[in-house]
């Protein structure tokens, strides 16, 4: 289970962008201030990128998503940006935990069937993403059950709250 | 559960979660949780939202200042302030800045083998060279496993390195890791144990198991993992810490999902080109690329025997005028020991800058940031774009022998020239 079908246009990425390039090392000053540290999201994969991105948007991208670092502000800033959810063709493991975490769902796809600016429909659950520019239908990866337990939450910390512990 | 012969990861996460096996979610009590000044302000944040009041281990629990170190800015001055602070609340320990990298300190100081240890590091996999199953989260994570004392892990799939040879002169364990990150793509282990294995293990010393265990990331890996054996018993002797051996090894029948055989002796020195780890190549064939930077350090590659290696490439002889020579120790311990050795006057008659013990010019906030077009030869561990805090900037990746030799030229330079 993790939750109802999202809806979105795509902005599009290639393959591995790194932690780095979606929270630079030299911004680690800004870590305690998000808000000042959402405006340089991606900045180095596509310095367009934060004046792009529209509340709602679906952030679409190659192999090995989020390789790199453990730094959680990753994912915090990609969500802050308007960003609804990540298809990717694989995910590196901190970055796909971190992002469950924070309540954003990454699901593995052939993203090579989606182009920039395409509208998708996300089925979590059906395992379905539906291409709606295009008509293609994908098969997507599930996320595991404890991951999807924590996303429909809304993160880890909103679960921890509400059951107290990890629940099998 | 069945009698299958298991994997050191299925060992460790059998202590902790009786009858799992790979592909098994295991709730695992916790030896260790760490932060480092970069990652632990979130952390905190994240554990005071929660509502959480105490540590579940305070005794197991430590905030490393490390990243920035010292503070290169006002920012992060106060996230400094903001973690002691913190540290005196909840009654965690704290290593403050000047002390080293939290890898080596962990290593040198708390890893034992069977541990399992979590760290909002992504390179906390570097003690699974003492056989603790090591492995890095991010704050949420870190904050639930502080406030609880345990955390959830896959138990990974196991890939067997095995490795047999002696390492050939000029040749290092940070260029067979970097070779088996080329063999092996920068994702092509992602979810995966490396379980490190085979005759030459008695050979590998335990800052060169440090070497490869840290790198395991990079190949996208959970963890990398050393057996402990009698090179982990002598090590934490040497540490003063002699009772927190105990023996671990893989069972012989265990389940891998993959072996790659290597042997040291067919090995070359070998240097990641920007901007991805697993781009790498033979040092030789890039010789002659300009280097106006070359750093030795980090949580790779910053210990008493890496300093010992370049003080002994560039003794009596002067570092290239075009290329300044950035030297951090990974710990105190280190430059202490370096100095009394006297690796520490040999590199600074050479030309070489003496940083202070911690991650220095790694990650790009301080303490060495390239200019536009410039390039670093270091050895470190990423090469990321954007890595030294420039993404005008481009990094190799190198063993200290081939750092030193770089320094030496003024350009990338095969170490057994110089040795
Ligand atoms: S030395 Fe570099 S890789 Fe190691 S912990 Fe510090 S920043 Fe990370």
């Amino acid at each position: 289970m993790a939750g109802k079908a999202i809806k979105g246009k795509t902005l599009k990425l290639g393959d591995n962008i790194s932690t780095d390039l979606i929270t630079p090392g030299r911004y680690a000053h800004l870590r305690s201030n998000l808000p000042e540290l959402a405006k340089h999201v991606l900045e180095d994969a596509d310095p367009e990128f934060a004046a792009k991105v529209q509340p709602g948007d679906i952030l679409v991208a190659g192999r090995n998503f989020g390789l790199g670092s453990s730094r959680e502000h990753a994912p915090v800033v990609i969500k802050m940006s308007g960003i609804n959810a990540i298809l990717v063709k694989s995910v590196a493991r901190i970055f796909f935990r971190n992002a469950i975490n924070q309540g954003m769902p990454v699901l593995i796809c052939d993203t090579d069937k989606i182009a920039a600016g395409d509208e998708v429909e996300i089925n979590p659950d059906k395992g379905i993403i539906v291409n709606t520019t295009t008509g293609a239908v994908l098969s997507c990866g599930k996320i595991p059950p404890l991951m999807s337990a924590i996303l429909d939450e809304g993160g880890l910390i909103s679960y921890i709250q509400k059951h107290g512990d990890f629940v099998l | 559960m069945s009698n299958k012969g298991q994997t050191l990861a299925e060992k460790i996460l059998n202590f902790k979660s009786p009858g799992v096996s790979a592909g098994d979610i295991a709730i695992a009590d916790i030896d260790l949780a760490f932060v480092q000044d970069t990652t632990g302000p979130l952390t905190m944040r994240q554990f005071n939202n929660s509502g959480f009041q105490y540590v579940a281990n305070p005794e197991k629990t430590i905030i490393f200042l490390d990243h920035a170190a010292p503070s290169p800015n006002r920012q992060l001055s106060n996230d400094h302030l903001f973690l002691r602070q913190f540290a005196r609340e909840k009654g965690i320990a704290l290593s403050e800045v000047g002390n080293g990298v939290c890898h080596q300190l962990v290593a040198e100081n708390f890893a034992c083998p069977g541990d399992v240890i979590v760290g909002s590091d992504s390179h906390t996999v570097t003690a699974g060279a003492l056989g603790a199953f090591a492995t890095g989260m991010g704050s949420s994570d870190i904050a639930v496993a502080m406030a609880l004392g345990k955390t959830w892990l896959r138990v990974p799939e196991s890939f067997l390195i095995s490795l047999k040879g002696t390492f050939p002169r000029g040749v290092y364990a940070k260029d067979l890791i970097l070779h088996l990150i080329g063999l092996l793509g920068a994702d092509g282990a992602t979810y995966k144990a490396l379980e490190f294995n085979g005759e030459a293990l008695t050979d590998i010393t335990m800052s060169q198991r440090l070497t490869i265990a840290n790198m395991a990331v990079e190949a996208g890996a959970k963890v990398g993992l050393f057996p402990s054996d009698e090179v982990t018993r002598q090590f934490l002797a040497a540490q003063g810490r002699a009772d927190h051996f105990r023996p671990l090894v893989p069972d012989a029948d265990a389940t891998y999902e993959r072996t790659i055989a290597m042997d040291l002796s067919q090995l070359m020195p070998t240097v990641s080109l920007p901007h991805t780890v697993d781009n790498t190549c033979a040092v030789h064939e890039i010789k002659g690329t300009k280097v106006q930077q070359a750093f030795i350090g980090t949580c790779t590659n910053g210990r008493l025997d890496d300093l010992e290696i370049a003080a002994g490439i560039l003794e009596g002889k002067k570092t290239h005028l075009s290329t300044r020579l950035l030297i951090a120790p990974a710990s105190r311990r280190v430059l202490k020991e370096a100095i009394s050795k006297g690796y520490i006057p040999t590199l600074l008659e050479a030309g070489a800058i003496i940083l202070p013990p911690g991650c220095a010019a790694c990650l790009g906030l301080h303490q060495g940031i390239l200019g536009d077009g410039e390039a670093c030869i270091s050895t470190a561990n990423r090469n990321f774009r954007g890595r030294m805090g420039n993404p005008e900037g481009l990094v190799y990746l190198a063993s200290p022998a081939t750092v030193a030799a770089s320094a030496l030229r003024g350009e990338i330079t095969d170490p057994r020239e110089v040795l």
